[in-house]
C-alpha cells in the first residue's frame, strides 16, 4: 500500500470516528494534501528504485562518498564558524545592555533569516569576488590577484552570514533567561568577568548550545542555493545539488534516487539528534527582553566588547550593504521594462501570493482540527490531534529538493514535468512554510478557543459572525505575520524552481541565476536587489500588521 | 484510478501550456548562445520566414547536452519541431531516444572533414576545438595537450561541464583519445588549472574575455572574431602537436516536426547559402554547406589542426556515462 492509500484510509478513519464536525473535515483534507505531495514524490522515488535498482545501486561509487564527506564536512566547518564566534558576540551583547544602536542590531541579526540565499549569495560575491568590492584591497593584503571565493570558501562565509546572527540571537535568549537575582549577587560578591563567564553566563549559553548547534548543522546540511551559486564545479557539491545535477546535468534518475534516499537518511538523523537534544527546530523572530543586569564591565573589557560587536555587524552588514550598492549600479530603466523580468515578477509574486494563502489555510485548518479533536475523547481522535498538532513539523525532514526531484521522476513520462512548474513552487512552498506558519498561529489561535468557546457557546455565537467579530481581531495579527513568511520563502525559492523552471515559467530567482550563470552581473545584482527589498517589504509589513492586531 | 486521474490533469495542464499547433508555426530547441542578439539565430529566423512566410521561434536551452535532456524529459509531447546544435557525440544517444525521425532531404551539398553519411541528423557548421588564449597575458602558451596538463598550474583556463556543455564534452573526449586510460591522471594534474567549470560555452568564453583567465576551451575559430568585430589578433587560438578534437554541429527533426511540413523545409534551407552565409560571422564556425559568400580573410590567419580526432558516434554512446564519471570522481576531489 503507498504512503498516500495509507494516509487516505487513515483519514476516513478519522472521519467515521469523529462524525461530520467541518473543522475535523478541513484538517484531515489539510493532512491527506500534505500526504499525496509527499507521498507522490517517495511514489516517484521508490518506483524508479525498483526499476532501475542496479542504477540506483551502481550510484555508490567513489564520487557518492565524496559528496557526502563534502556535505558534512562543510556542516561541521560551518557550524564551529557560525557558533563559536556567536558565543563571543551574544556574550558581548549581553553584557552591554545598554549598546547605542543595540535594538537596531538586534533586529539586523534577524534580517539574514527573511533574506533569500541567492540574494545572500549575490551580496557576498558583490563583496568578495574577484571582481567584488573588497577585491583592490584584498589583492593587495594577500600578495597578489585576489582569487575570489568560488568553492568551499565562498560556502562557508555565506553559511556563517547566515548562521552567526541566527546563533547569536539564540544564544542571546539563553543569556536573558538567567534570573536577576544571579547577577545581583555576581555583582556583590565582587565577581570578574572570567568568573562570571565560568559560573553564570557559560551555564545558561551551554544548556542552549547544542540546539543551537543542531540547528545550524541542519540548515547546512540541506543548503541548496548556497552551494549551487558559489560551490563552483564538481569539488564542492553537497548532496542536494548533486540530486539537481543528476536530474538536469545527467538525467540519470536512478542515480538521483539514491541521492535523494541519503539524503533524507541523513536529515532524519539529524531531526533525531536534534530532537534528543530538545533543540527548538522552528526558528523564533522574537526580540529578546533584556533584564536587568548588574554587570559594571571594566575599560578594557568595554572596548574589546565594542570591538566584538562591531566586528560582528560588519560582517552580516557587508554583504546586505553590498546587494545594495551593487543593485543600484544596474540599468533599472531597461531592467524594469524587460519582459522577462516583468513577466518573471509577476509571476513570482503571483505565485508567492497563492503558496501563502495555501499554507495559511493548511494551518489554520491543522491547528482547528487539532483543537476539535482535543475536545473529543476518543483515540482516534487523539492520534488526529497529534498529528495535526507536532507532525506537521517533521515536513521539514523532506526537504524542497527531495519533494521536487520525486515529482520531477515520477512525472517525466509524462512530457508535463515543465508544465507542472507553477504548481509545484505552490505546493512544495506552501507545506514548507506550514511548520513555521502553524507556529505563528496556534498559540493565539489556543488562546483565543480557550477565552471564547464556551462563551460564544453560551451566547449562541457561531458561523460567520463567531469569525468576523471574535477570530478575526485576534488572528489577524498572526495571520498576517504567517502570510508574510510563506510568502517570502516562496519568492525566495531556488530548489523547485531549478529542477522545474525552463524558459516557459521563470521566476525571480531563476532569472537572476540565468543571468548571473551568463555573467551578466549587473542585471543579476539589480535583480537581487528587487528581490531582496520585495522580502524585506513583506517582513516589514508583516511586522507593522501584527503589532497593529496584538494591541 | 489515480493513474488515470493523473494522465487526465497531465493533459489538462500541456493544453494549457501549449498553443493550438499552427501549421505556419517552427520551433526550433537550440542552445542560447545561437540565438543571443549577435548569434545567428535572429539573421537565421529572418531570412527564413522571409521565404516561407511563416513564424519560427527560438527556445534556447544552455548547451547542446542540456538540449538532448530537455528533449528526453519532454518526450513525445515536446513542443519542438527541430533539435539544432547536437553535435556527432550525441547523434548515437539521440537516435535512441526514438524522437527522431529521417531527415528526409537532399544531402549533397553538405560538406565537413571525413565526409556525411547520416539520414537523420543534417550538419549545418564544424570546427575543431582548441585552447583560445590571451597573447598580452600568457608569453609561452602550450603547445601541445601535455604542455597544458603538465603546465603552470598558476596560469588558468576555463573549461565547460561535459554534463551539459558539447565543448565540455569535446575536451573529455580529447583528452580520453590522446591519454587513453591515463585520463584520469591527466584530469588530475589538468584540475589544479581549471579556474571553473561553468555549464555552457558563453559563460566560459564570456569570463575568458573579461579577463578571468588566460586561456579557455573554445575553437579554432574563435579568433576570427576578434579581428573582424574588434579588430584586434590579441586572442589567439592553438593547434596542439597531439591534433585537435572535430566538432560537427548538427539539427535533426523531432516526431512532433514530423508533422510538421516546415521542418524539412527549414533543414534544406540550412544546407544551403540562405542559412550558411550567416553562420561563420555569427556562430563563428566553418560553413558546413554550400554558400554564395567567400569567407571573412580573417579565417585564413587561422591556426589549421595538424591532426583531426575524433570517436565515432558508436564509441562515444557506448563509454560517455562511464567516461563522464570517471571525470567527476577526479574533478571532485
Amino acid at each position: 500500500m503507498s504512503q498516500d492509500t495509507q494516509a487516505t484510509a487513515q483519514a476516513d478513519g478519522f472521519l467515521v470516528a469523529t462524525g461530520s464536525d467541518g473543522r475535523l473535515l478541513a484538517g484531515a483534507i489539510a493532512l491527506l494534501g500534505i500526504a499525496v505531495l509527499i507521498g507522490g514524490a517517495i511514489l516517484g522515488l521508490l518506483l524508479e528504485g525498483v526499476r532501475d535498482f542496479g542504477g540506483a545501486l551502481a550510484a555508490f561509487d567513489s564520487y557518492l562518498f565524496r559528496i557526502v564527506w563534502f556535505t558534512l564536512w562543510q556542516a561541521v566547518l560551518s557550524t564551529v564558524l557560525s557558533v563559536v564566534p556567536a558565543i563571543v558576540v551574544a556574550r558581548a551583547l549581553s553584557r552591554h545592555p545598554t549598546f547605542p544602536g543595540r535594538a537596531l542590531i538586534l533586529r539586523l541579526f534577524a534580517l539574514p533569516l527573511a533574506l533569500p540565499a541567492i540574494v545572500a549569495a549575490l551580496g557576498i560575491l558583490a563583496l568578495l569576488g574577484r571582481a567584488g568590492l573588497l577585491a583592490v584591497p584584498l589583492s593587495a593584503l594577500s600578495g597578489g590577484t585576489w582569487p575570489g571565493i568560488y568553492g568551499l570558501s565562498g560556502i562557508l562565509v555565506a553559511h556563517v552570514f547566515f548562521n552567526l546572527p541566527l546563533a547569536t540571537r539564540l544564544l542571546l535568549e539563553a543569556l536573558d533567561t538567567v534570573p536577576s537575582d544571579q547577577w545581583r549577587l555576581a555583582s556583590q560578591l565582587g565577581m570578574r568577568s572570567l568568573s562570571t563567564f565560568r559560573l553564570i553566563e557559560w551555564p545558561a549559553m551551554r544548556a542552549a548550545l547544542p540546539g543551537a548547534a543542531g540547528l545550524v548543522f541542519m540548515l547546512c546540511v540541506t543548503s541548496f542555493t548556497i552551494v549551487l551559486t558559489l560551490g563552483g564545479g564538481p569539488a564542492a557539491t553537497t548532496l542536494e545539488v548533486a540530486i539537481y545535477q543528476a536530474l538536469r546535468f545527467d538525467f540519470d534518475p536512478a542515480r538521483a534516487v539514491t541521492f535523494t534516499v541519503l539524503q533524507v537518511a541523513l536529515t532524519v538523523l539529524v531531526m533525531l539528534v536534534l530532537a534528543r537534544l530538545g533543540a527548538n527546530t522552528a526558528v523564533d523572530a522574537n526580540l529578546p527582553v533584556t533584564r536587568r543586569k548588574f554587570i559594571s564591565p571594566g575599560y578594557a573589557e568595554r572596548s574589546l566588547n565594542a570591538g566584538i560587536i562591531l566586528l560582528a555587524l560588519a560582517f552580516v552588514a557587508g554583504p546586505i550593504a553590498a546587494t545594495v550598492v551593487a543593485g543600484l549600479s544596474a540599468d533599472f530603466a531597461r531592467l524594469l521594462t524587460e519582459p522577462a523580468v516583468r513577466q518573471a515578477t509577476t509571476t513570482s509574486i503571483v505565485l508567492a501570493i497563492l503558496s501563502a494563502l495555501l499554507s495559511v489555510m493548511v494551518a489554520l485548518s491543522l491547528a482547528a482540527a487539532r483543537r476539535a479533536a482535543a475536545a473529543k475523547r476518543s483515540k482516534p481522535a487523539r492520534v488526529f490531534e497529534a498529528v495535526a498538532g507536532t507532525g506537521a513539523g517533521f515536513v521539514l525532514v523532506v526537504p524542497p529538493i527531495v519533494i521536487g526531484a520525486g515529482w520531477f521522476i515520477l512525472l517525466r513520462h509524462t512530457g508535463a514535468v515543465f508544465a507542472v512548474a507553477p504548481a509545484m513552487v505552490v505546493f512544495v512552498n506552501a507545506v514548507m512554510a506550514m511548520p513555521f506558519v502553524i507556529r505563528a498561529i496556534r498559540p493565539a489561535f489556543d488562546a483565543a478557543a480557550e477565552r471564547n468557546d464556551r462563551l460564544c457557546a453560551q451566547l449562541g455565537i457561531s458561523g460567520w459572525n463567531r469569525t468576523r467579530l471574535i477570530d478575526w481581531p485576534a488572528l489577524r495579527g498572526p495571520i498576517a505575520t504567517g502570510l508574510a513568511f510563506a510568502m517570502a520563502l516562496s519568492l525566495g525559492d531556488l530548489g523547485v524552481i531549478a529542477l522545474f523552471g525552463s524558459d516557459a515559467v521563470q521566476t525571480l530567482p531563476y532569472l537572476l541565476l540565468a543571468r548571473m550563470g551568463s555573467y551578466r552581473t549587473d542585471d543579476a545584482a539589480g535583480l537581487a536587489l528587487l528581490l531582496g527589498l520585495l522580502c524585506l517589504a513583506l517582513i516589514f509589513l508583516a511586522d507593522r500588521f501584527g503589532a497593529k492586531g496584538a494591541s | 484510478m489515480r493513474k488515470k486521474l493523473l494522465s487526465l490533469l497531465v493533459i489538462a495542464s500541456a493544453f494549457s501550456v501549449l498553443p493550438a499547433h499552427a501549421q505556419d508555426k517552427l520551433t526550433i530547441y537550440t542552445y542560447d548562445s545561437f540565438t543571443a542578439e549577435w548569434g545567428p539565430g535572429p539573421q537565421v529566423e529572418k531570412a527564413f520566414e522571409a521565404e516561407c512566410a511563416c513564424d519560427v521561434e527560438f527556445v534556447a536551452v544552455a548547451d547542446g547536452v542540456a538540449l538532448l535532456n530537455r528533449l528526453k524529459l519532454e518526450g513525445e509531447s515536446t513542443r519542438a519541431d527541430i533539435v539544432l546544435g547536437l553535435d556527432t557525440n550525441l547523434t548515437n544517444e539521440a537516435k535512441a531516444t526514438g524522437l527522431f525521425v529521417r531527415a528526409g532531404i537532399d544531402q549533397a551539398s553538405v560538406k565537413v572533414p571525413g565526409g556525411w553519411s547520416d539520414d537523420v541528423f543534417v550538419p549545418y557548421d564544424y570546427a575543431h576545438f582548441a585552447v583560445v588564449y590571451d597573447s598580452e597575458k600568457l608569453a609561452n602558451p602550450p603547445k601541445s595537450l601535455h604542455e597544458l596538463v603538465d603546465g603552470d598550474p598558476n596560469e588558468k583556463i576555463v573549461l565547460q561541464d561535459p554534463r551539459t556543455s558539447t565543448p565540455g564534452l569535446g575536451m573529455l573526449l580529447w583528452i580520453k583519445s590522446v591519454y587513453g586510460a591515463n585520463a584520469p591522471e591527466a584530469w588530475a594534474k589538468l584540475r589544479n588549472r581549471v579556474l571553473t567549470v561553468t555549464p555552457g560555452w558563453s559563460e566560459a568564453y564570456g569570463l575568458f574575455t573579461k579577463g578571468e583567465a588566460p586561456m579557455v576551451l573554445s575553437y579554432t575559430t574563435s579568433p576570427a572574431y576578434h579581428m573582424v568585430a574588434e579588430d584586434t589578433e590579441r586572442y589567439k587560438a592553438l593547434a596542439f602537436e597531439e591534433g585537435n578534437y572535430l566538432q560537427i554541429e548538427v539539427a535533426g527533426i523531432t516526431t512532433t516536426g514530423a508533422k510538421n511540413p516546415l521542418a524539412a523545409k527549414f533543414l534544406a534551407f540550412m544546407t544551403g547559402p540562405g542559412f550558411q552565409d550567416i553562420i561563420p560571422e555569427t556562430n563563428w564556425m566553418l560553413p558546413a554547406g554550400a554558400t554564395d559568400k567567400p569567407l571573412n580573410p580573417a579565417f585564413g590567419k587561422l591556426p589549421e589542426p595538424t591532426k583531426t580526432l575524433l570517436f565515432s558516434a558508436d564509441e562515444v554512446a557506448a563509454n560517455r556515462k562511464a567516461w563522464i564519471d570517471e571525470w567527476l570522481a577526479v574533478m571532485s576531489r
